[in-house]
């Protein structure tokens, strides 16, 4: 039985996601384990030059597809290049990052290859002949510890939830010619927030909940920049229509796993809680003593956040100056 | 315009989630249970194009008797048919709600399929892709906004950090995302109105799907290590709160 593993990749802009390297190091891990070589896939277009970089967290080989109809990372190629190396390197296991672009190639992959899928996984392992993952369930609220049946199988990993461990591996190059005969979306436009730090990326975030009282996220957005961090919002805030949807942290907004989340003003809702649960360290600003977020937070301070928030900023710029 | 909405109904996110004594699923006692809130955007979505083109909209669901509460919500809020497959107790995972759905699906010639982008109970962000895969067909996930001309689908779609705008040859599936539309309340004449529309039940050992054996299993559920009650910073003045907060950020969280 195949015992590889393959991590595959993505790019964007000409640069590895660093969810890239946490799946190469997952990948890595399980290849102890089952005994078989680490494979990175690398898809793209014009990405021969960075191919080698995957070899920096352990790829034993990379496979590459370089094609044109791949530069602009849609799904529908990527699946298809998926789909193939998949056939030329057999393995066990595929680990793929879950952003945007990965839970669409997983899925659809887990359909064409009729493989077992577990979607936004925190942990995995190989456990004999299967793979057991930690996924969680109903929002967060739930841990679950599921067990794929099957080869090859598929885990999507949640952005930071693994680490990207340096490690040296052999990272043979093997080009591999993929057809996309079957392409089936065009790309109209593109509209990238520049500038503006990804929430389900960042190492700190910096959320205005309800206490907010308007769109004014000033003192917020201060406080995030001084902090090298992301701006987002509570469910409050996006349907009192102060700030827009991709800010949302929540259950029906974005899960996010900074080291440090700050919630100004948030009063603390269950489906609240379920998006910013696995940040490190919770703080919590607000005039309400009683505001459930106070009994789900690892620090607090009772206070008008208008005034708390610019005193945090200033504190920071001191520590920094 | 022929349309499909799939739907599943799940506990509403408002639940508070327990464990069940053998650990590997939750207690459904007492749960509030709802339509998908990603599913209600689909039916409002596809009702929206209806009024646009014209044509009917049929949702499906895989789920037992009780989901026939989210058919007739659907139906109220003005879908013109119901499908039930009734899963005779079968353990399902995701890729196996997919080929049973793709199976009745195939069944129909529809020119546009809608879901939610992912189920708030599994949270497996998969069944739609895969029946689109299945079928065949393309798929746009996590819209917020969509039009059709000529035959294709033009979709926003968001990405990490951003939006792509994207266009498919009709058939296609799009899931949804918050922010395509508010879905609206069922009306009193839309719930009367309901009562007499179809609800057509399958048993899944009649559609001639055989999903066959869960290559998905919980082996286990546990609740995640939960945060207790956090220190409160105390102080004289908001510079005070603030200079003591980032002190104890540095030492004890070194998180700074």
């Amino acid at each position: 039985m195949s015992q590889g593993i393959l991590a595959i990749t993505e790019l964007v802009d000409g640069a590895f996601k660093h969810i890239s390297f946490e799946v190469i190091s997952t990948g890595k891990r399980l290849a102890q384990t089952t005994g078989g070589p680490l494979i990175a896939a690398v898809m793209g277009a014009g990405v021969d030059a960075m191919a080698s970089q995957t070899a920096e967290y352990g790829a034993d080989r990379i496979l590459v597809a370089d094609h044109e109809g791949l530069k602009d990372g849609l799904a529908d190629a990527c699946i298809q290049a998926a789909a193939q190396l998949v056939k030329t390197s057999d393995p066990a296991v595929v680990v793929i990052g879950a952003t945007a672009l990965g839970k669409d190639v997983a899925a659809r992959l887990s359909a064409r290859l009729n493989a077992p899928l577990a979607m936004d996984c925190v942990d995995v392992r190989a456990d004999g002949d299967r793979i057991v993952a930690t996924r969680p369930m109903y929002g967060g609220k739930v841990l679950a510890e599921v067990s794929l049946n099957g080869s090859p199988a598929i885990v999507a990993m949640r952005p930071r939830a693994m680490e990207a461990v340096a490690a040296q591996g052999a990272g043979e190059v093997e080009k591999v010619a993929v057809s996309l005969d079957g392409t089936t979306l065009r790309l109209v436009e593109k509209h990238m927030e520049t500038g503006k730090i990804e929430l389900t990326e960042a190492d700190v975030v910096v959320t205005g909940g309800r206490g907010m009282g308007g769109d004014d996220f000033a003192v917020v957005e201060a406080l995030a920049k001084a902090l090298g961090g992301a701006v987002g919002a509570s469910r409050s805030a996006v349907d009192e229509g102060w700030r827009p949807v991709s800010d949302q942290v929540g259950q029906t907004g974005k899960v996010v796993a900074p080291n440090l989340y700050i919630a100004c003003g948030v009063s603390g809702a269950i489906q609240h809680l379920a998006g910013m649960a696995s940040s490190r360290v919770v703080v919590a600003i607000n005039k309400d003593p009683e505001a459930p977020i106070f009994s789900k937070c690892d620090f607090g301070i009772v206070g008008d956040l208008f005034e708390i928030v610019p005193a945090l900023t200033a504190e920071i710029e001191k520590l920094k100056g | 315009m022929e349309i499909a909405v799939l739907l599943k109904q799940v506990p509403a996110t408002e639940s508070m989630i327990e464990i069940s004594d053998d650990g590997t699923a939750i207690k459904t006692e007492g749960i509030n249970w709802v339509m998908n809130p990603y599913d209600e955007m689909a039916v409002e979505e596809a009702l929206q194009i209806r009024a646009d083109t014209g044509g009917t909209v049929t949702v499906f669901s895989l789920g037992p008797e009780k989901a026939v509460e989210a058919l007739r919500t659907a139906l109220a809020m003005g879908a013109d048919t119901a499908v039930r497959i009734d899963p005779e107790g079968k353990p399902l995972d995701g890729l196996a709600t997919a080929k049973v759905l793709a199976g009745e699906l195939k069944k129909g010639t529809f020119d546009l399929i809608v879901g939610g982008h992912r189920a708030v109970d599994d949270d497996n962000f998969q069944v739609g892709p895969a029946v689109a895969e299945l079928m065949g067909i393309p798929h746009i996930s996590m819209v917020i906004k969509q039009d059709m001309a000529d035959g294709k689908i033009r979709c926003t779609r968001t990405i990490d950090g951003g939006t792509l705008v994207l266009e498919a040859t009709l058939p296609a599936l799009i899931t949804t995302q918050r922010g395509l539309n508010e879905p609206r309340y069922a009306s009193l004449p839309g719930i009367m109105k309901a009562k007499k529309k179809p609800i057509d039940t399958r048993l899944l050992s009649e559609t001639g799907t055989d999903p066959g054996e869960p290559k998905v299993k919980t082996l286990a559920m546990r609740l995640p290590p939960q945060r207790k009650g956090g220190r409160i910073v105390e102080g004289e003045s908001a510079g005070d709160k603030a200079a003591a907060l980032v002190k104890a950020l540095r030492e004890e969280a070194k998180v700074l």
